[in-house]
């Protein structure tokens, strides 16, 4: 049933495309745009207009970054978008004491990140902070300024003090959303043979040499079975001294198949994802102004309410009902399984439906945004200019006729893709006609929260 | 000068099987599924609307929000809104419609249209009004949501389709 998952199109087989991801150029150049973009909205956010339509920071960072992300990078790239993120770069050149080429050791503590903390608790954590000042921030620019800025140094200063990526891997919100959703991504790095691994004593991929750095992400490349934490930034790559290092296409979603890697920390922070989409479109995209006015005024009563429910329904209730539907499916199907494992490896079924579920948002929200992109590109600061002759150009809500259509046409497809794979984690461990027993109240839990979101999109 | 080399297809290579193969129960469901979802998202159906008339809507817009946030006409009414603001000025865009008036506060501003277009359609401030202005959003519903029914529809034959193609 699951063969097709292992199709693979080697990349790295075709010579020119294997010289440009093994070159470091590429990816030094990209990330120098990108951080002279983000030193830009940086500046934008904290002397600009503080009307957030016309200014450089509001529109480019919530409306043309993140809708990036979520349509295109994420879906088709998984990580593509940690390789040249602007935000580590300068703690990690410091760290490396160089901007392209190795040149041995450049500054830092280098200590090991705790053990305690190795998960994504703390991006959990971070993501749920974002949502209950995300009214804030995706409004005020002098709020998305600083809170890029602390993003940067906060960054910075986990590369002085640990080693490798540290901040990307263990801390950083967006990251831990990246990692999550990469893993029904098309491409991925993975070793060619094992066991050519195996007997390669040195692990160059892992502690360097004088072709490429260590694993940032601190991964080994040879147990990778997961996009989670690989960054794609071709160190292994560069690295390995047998090239047994492959960049491959394959189908959407093969990492779901994987059972290495499923773990508590993952399936919650994938409630938290979840449950936060469905917080997002009832306060930014419903026709409830108390909603709206309690999320932005922080530290009123209304605030404090809006965050309990918040923190409530994506740390609560949801995982709560979902863990009822793995129950009530395992009475069903008289399975004497774990039932934590049950809940974890069920969990990462409704991957795809959270990834769906942002897309279905962001099209709403990006597309009748997306015309303030021309204007601040003329008028970064708000303050009158008209570099590009845009400035004055209208707003213009784009494609509002078939919106709708589109983001019920990508829930639907989450909800199939996420049926099959409720399915095929349930046959796993059960027979067929068990597995289906254990499967029908977590497809129930798909479809109820999926029609909740069409109602919330476009009822 | 580089040589380009076009992409060598004998490493398309599939790990232990060409394709998958779909047994023709699950075809046949699979099939059925479909059917069914493309007649449930597509037929039109055969029911009688009110006759059009005259609508009279008065939409008050503050700060963050138009009340009433949901306003239902049927699809051929002549639809007449007025727009009056409480606090700041605010704007009034309707969706697809392109139609947008602005309104000062303490004063009316009034919109005239046919509702010749049948759906739902977000209603959104059209002057800047504050920072949640972005989100200050209303909806006009013309004629019943058949957009939602049917999706409602389809999901729940994808669900239904998902569990039947399990059993043996």
């Amino acid at each position: 049933m699951m063969r097709h998952l292992s199709m693979r199109y080697e990349l790295t087989q075709i010579p020119w495309l294997k010289r440009l991801l093994v070159s470091r150029w590429p990816l030094f150049l990209a990330r120098a745009v990108t951080l002279a973009g983000f030193v830009l909205t940086i500046v934008a956010g904290l002397i600009g207009s503080p009307v957030g339509s016309h200014n450089f920071a509001i529109i480019f960072v919530w409306i043309a970054w993140w809708t990036f992300l979520k349509l295109i990078a994420i879906p088709f790239g998984g990580r593509a978008w940690c390789s040249i993120c602007p935000i580590p770069a300068m703690g990690e050149w410091i760290q490396q004491g160089a901007l392209v080429e190795p040149r041995g050791r450049g500054l830092g503590l280098g200590r090991q990140w705790p053990k305690q903390l190795r998960n994504i608790w703390l991006p959990t954590l971070g993501f749920g902070v974002i949502g209950l000042f995300s009214a804030v921030t995706l409004t005020q620019p002098r709020v998305t300024g600083w809170v890029l800025l602390g993003f940067i140094l906060l960054a910075g200063v986990l590369s002085l003090v640990f080693e490798r990526r540290a901040f990307c891997r263990h801390v950083c919100p967006i990251g831990g959303f990246i990692g999550l959703y990469s893993r029904v991504a098309p491409v991925e790095v993975r070793v060619r043979d094992r066991a050519v691994c195996a007997s390669h004593a040195d692990k160059t991929c892992v502690i360097g040499n004088e072709h490429g750095y260590g694993c940032p992400w601190q991964a080994s490349p040879v147990s990778l079975t997961q996009n989670t934490n690989c960054g794609l930034c071709m160190e292994c790559l560069r690295s390995c001294s047998y090239d047994n290092i492959a960049v491959n296409v394959r189908p959407f979603g093969a990492d779901l198949a994987q059972r290495a890697g499923r773990s508590l920390d993952q399936a919650y922070f994938g409630f938290m994802m979840l449950g936060s989409v469905v917080i997002y479109s009832a306060v930014m995209l419903g026709a409830w102004g108390n909603l709206k006015t309690a999320a932005y005024n922080v530290g009123t009563p209304g605030w404090f309410i809006y965050a309990g429910v918040l923190l409530a329904f994506t740390l609560g209730v949801l995982p709560g009902l979902f863990l009822l539907a793995v129950w009530a499916g395992r009475a069903l199907a008289g399975s004497k399984a774990s039932l934590k494992k049950a809940f974890i490896a069920q969990s990462h079924a409704i991957i795809p439906l959270g990834l769906m579920a942002w897309v279905a948002f962001t099209i709403s929200f990006a597309f009748a945004k997306f015309s303030y992109v021309w204007s601040v590109l003329s008028d970064p600061f708000g303050w009158g200019w008209n570099l590009f002759g845009t400035a004055q150009l209208p707003w213009t809500p784009y494609l509002s006729s078939i919106t709708p259509l589109l983001q019920v046409l990508a829930l639907l497809g989450g909800l199939v893709w996420t049926s099959i794979w409720v399915r095929r984690i349930a046959q796993e461990e059960l027979p067929e006609k068990s597995a289906a027993r254990q499967s029908l109240p977590v497809m129930l839990f798909c479809l109820v929260l999926t029609i909740g979101m069409l109602w919330l999109l476009v009822g | 000068m580089t040589n380009f080399q076009f992409p060598n297809l004998k490493h398309l290579h599939f790990a232990r099987a060409q394709v998958c193969q779909l047994s023709n129960r699950r075809l046949q469901v699979t099939a059925l599924a479909v059917l069914v979802g493309v007649v449930v998202l597509v037929v039109p159906l055969p029911l009688t609307l009110a006759a059009p008339q005259e609508r009279h809507v008065r939409i008050e817009a503050s700060r963050f929000q138009f009340t009433p946030p949901v306003v239902s006409v049927n699809p051929g009414d002549r639809v007449t809104i007025d727009l009056t603001t409480t606090d700041v000025v605010h704007g009034l865009y309707v969706d697809d419609y392109g139609l947008n008036i602005t309104a000062d506060p303490g004063q009316t501003t009034r919109l005239t249209f046919v509702a010749d277009k049948a759906g739902t359609f977000a209603l959104r401030c059209f002057a800047p009004c504050g920072p949640l202005h972005p989100f200050m959003v209303g909806k006009l519903n013309v004629g019943p949501n058949w957009l939602l029914w049917r999706a409602v529809g389809v999901a729940s034959v994808a669900a239904f389709a998902g569990f039947w193609m399990l059993r043996k």
